[in-house]
């Protein structure tokens, strides 16, 4: 789960991390507001959405004076900001963070991720701050320092010395720097963060430590005992249609194709969009029902399929394991006597079940298109968009 | 022959009276599996379909002899049953629980690491070996026993779908193992490569892998440099856009690596007979390993 940077920067302040002193704002006259009880200029207009990249793309601005805090936070509230993040379509700016311009010495990288393959905790940083830290990866590596924690001991002092040290700090910034990633830290591993990371952490011309910027985000493995955090969640910020799915626990992602599919299992549904590509078609959609979809499920997710307009015929495919075939079957019958079918339909089953599920099928008077196999499924659904 | 599990493993499980733990204890049972113990906290002296519920896996294992565990318990407290299984002297866990926290797995990966036990999933169908037990909740008709493939996957489904077209070709499976689609998971790719390796009745082995981590490039340099027998390998997530997680907490493209195109390219060069078409792996498997 995502949050927004004014929500990672109100965790910082509660695990005292400090942060530029500032203000959310949800129109020009709070962003006015906000930047007044600053006292001080410059100050900075910053776009709150879900995706990096927001300098470039114009969402991040200085304002010298409460009349370029009106002109500016006019331009970036609802405009449509594209970064490399976003996708083309963009996303509509909703909300401001107004805060305090600082006067910055050093920029710095700072994260903190799970890794995957050694099972501990790893700490980066780089002097190399403000930068596109992918890139700093790609052509200078040893610009980035890495440090592993075990998750059973925790952080110890000479990782924060390593991380110190490695970034030539002054003597007067380690004793901020210090303290901070110790909180940090803790921050990530209570609240089960699948990332944080600051770019630009920065050093201000007096020395101290900030985090200019707040990027959180959430294992939503874990969210069951971080009730809190669910209330940061912006709608506005998801797919219509995922926010939908995600209230009847399907794994939906929206694509740009239009070939509709559902199906049950994570992999094979990978699997199944990648097939429909091979047969010179586009996926709409990833759909996954799951291994115990119920037949409402299974009727929710055609529902959600089918109110994607782009999409110009469906592919189920279905292994029956544990779903089985004739549950699959019967929630297909169900949605499509409710909802009516506007597109064709092809089946592919296999599994438990089986023949049952091919009856209810059949027997329903539904013009269902069955398919013999994979290979076969995959064809006659891209013949049917051409 | 068969890796990790066969007609004499003993199998304990964890949740057994819960819903899914009943339905999968019987399907298991069915095939010849040797339940011989179940485990739900305060239902100690109870039974199901006469298997003996005890309270804890020590005590199961003290009373029965039980030395594999299959786990159904709920992802807020799957961490705390494999490590107890780990405490109790278990030497193969098998986890099916999908759903548990990054950093819950992190923990438990450190704790038994170096220790004698194995960790299969979790978020995982489990492991068969067809004729012999069946550990896990895949549908067991579409196996075929005898070998001489080996499977391992990190997927469920597409797992059998890869079954099912082997067995529609004649070919047999030794056994067939899901190490789970979690960022954290217990034996790797390596693991069973390894493991197939060494079994004199596989003959080749069949990969399946996804976007996501490095776990295919850490096998394919393993195939190159350690293993004789041929593999065939799919990965699936060709389609899959970056950044977004594909319903398997560890299928997620990011920063640019993890790319199905990048694995698949590493696979080849390390002489695996990759799979680009799923609706033709039954027939690539025929022309590899007849």
């Amino acid at each position: 789960m995502k949050i927004h940077e004014y929500q990672a920067k109100e965790l910082f302040k509660k695990y005292r991390i400090p942060v530029p002193r500032g203000g959310v704002a949800f129109s020009v006259d709070e962003a006015q507001k906000a930047a007044a009880g600053l006292d001080g200029w410059p100050v900075v207009v910053k776009a709150q959405i879900h995706a990096g990249g927001r300098g470039k793309g114009g969402g991040v601005k200085l304002a010298r004076s409460a009349e370029e805090v009106k002109q500016t936070a006019g331009q970036i509230l609802g405009m449509t900001l594209v970064t490399h993040q976003t996708g083309p379509d963009g996303r509509l700016v909703r909300k401001l963070l107004v805060e305090q311009g600082l006067d910055i010495a050093k920029e710095l990288y700072l994260s903190i991720i799970p890794d995957r393959s050694t099972a501990k905790i790893v700490i980066m940083a780089s002097e190399a701050g403000g930068m596109d830290i992918e890139e700093v990866a790609a052509k200078t590596p040893e610009k980035i320092i890495k440090v592993f924690v075990n998750p059973l001991l925790g952080l110890q002092g000479y990782h924060c010395r390593q991380l110190a040290f490695g970034l030539n700090l002054p003597p007067a910034a380690i004793k901020g720097f210090t303290p901070m990633i110790q909180n940090l830290y803790r921050l990530f591993v209570e609240y089960d963060c699948s990332l944080v990371e600051i770019n630009p952490l920065v050093i201000t011309a007096e020395e101290a430590v900030i985090a200019l910027d707040a990027k959180v985000n959430f294992d939503d493995n874990a969210l069951f005992r971080h009730k809190d955090i669910l209330e940061f969640r912006d709608l506005d910020e998801e797919d219509p249609l995922e926010v939908e799915a995600s209230k009847f626990n399907l794994n939906y992602i929206n694509l740009d194709g239009n070939v509709g599919n559902m199906v049950n299992g994570a992999g094979l549904a990978m699997a199944t969009m990648d097939i429909i590509k091979l047969a010179g078609a586009e996926p709409a959609n990833f759909l996954d029902v799951g291994g115990g979809a119920s037949a409402e499920m299974v009727e929710n997710g055609f529902r959600i399929i089918l109110s994607d307009p782009n999409v110009k015929g469906i592919l189920i495919n279905i292994f029956g394991g544990i779903l089985r075939c004739d549950t699959l079957a019967k929630g297909v019958v169900e949605a499509a006597t409710k909802t009516g079918i506007q597109v064709p339909v092809v089946v592919r089953m296999e599994g438990t079940n089986v023949e049952e599920g091919r009856r209810i099928l059949a027997e329903s008077g539904l013009n269902l298109i069955t398919a013999a196999d994979l290979k076969d499924a995959a064809k006659k659904v891209a013949e049917i968009v051409k | 022959m068969a890796i990790f599990v066969n007609k004499d493993t003993r199998v304990v499980v964890q949740g057994i009276t819960g819903k899914e733990g009943q339905f999968h204890t019987r399907q298991c049972v069915a095939y010849g599996t040797q339940v011989v113990a179940g485990v739900t906290p305060g239902k100690a002296g109870q039974d199901m379909d006469g298997i003996p519920v005890f309270n804890t896996v020590l005590d199961a294992v003290q009373k029965t002899g039980a030395d594999c565990s299959l786990i159904f318990v709920p992802p807020a407290f799957a961490a705390d049953a494999i490590m107890e299984s780990a405490d109790a002297g278990i030497r193969l866990i098998v986890a099916i629980t999908e759903g548990i926290p990054v950093l819950d797995m992190m923990k438990v990966k450190n704790t038994i690491e170096g220790r004698p036990v194995r960790l299969i999933g979790p978020n995982c169908p489990g492991i068969i070996t067809p004729g012999e037990a069946k550990i896990g909740i895949m549908p067991a008709p579409i196996h075929k026993p005898g070998g001489p493939i080996g499977v391992v996957s990190r997927s469920g489904t597409l797992t059998y779908e890869v079954v099912h077209q082997l067995t529609n070709q004649g070919i047999g499976q030794t056994t067939c193992i899901g190490i789970g689609g979690d960022p954290v998971n217990g034996t790797n790719f390596v693991d069973c490569l390894a493991a197939f390796e060494k079994d004199p009745a596989t003959r080749g082995v069949v990969m399946v892998g996804e976007i996501g981590g490095s776990a295919e490039e850490t096998a394919a340099e393993f195939i190159k440099t350690q293993m004789t027998k041929p593999v065939i390998g799919f990965i699936a997530g060709l389609t899959a856009p970056p950044g977004r997680r594909m319903g398997h907490a560890g299928a997620i493209i990011s920063g640019g690596s993890g790319t199905a195109q990048a694995k698949i390219a590493v696979m080849k060069a390390a002489g695996i007979h990759v799979c680009e078409n799923l609706g033709t792996f039954g027939e690539l498997c025929k022309k590899v390993f007849s």
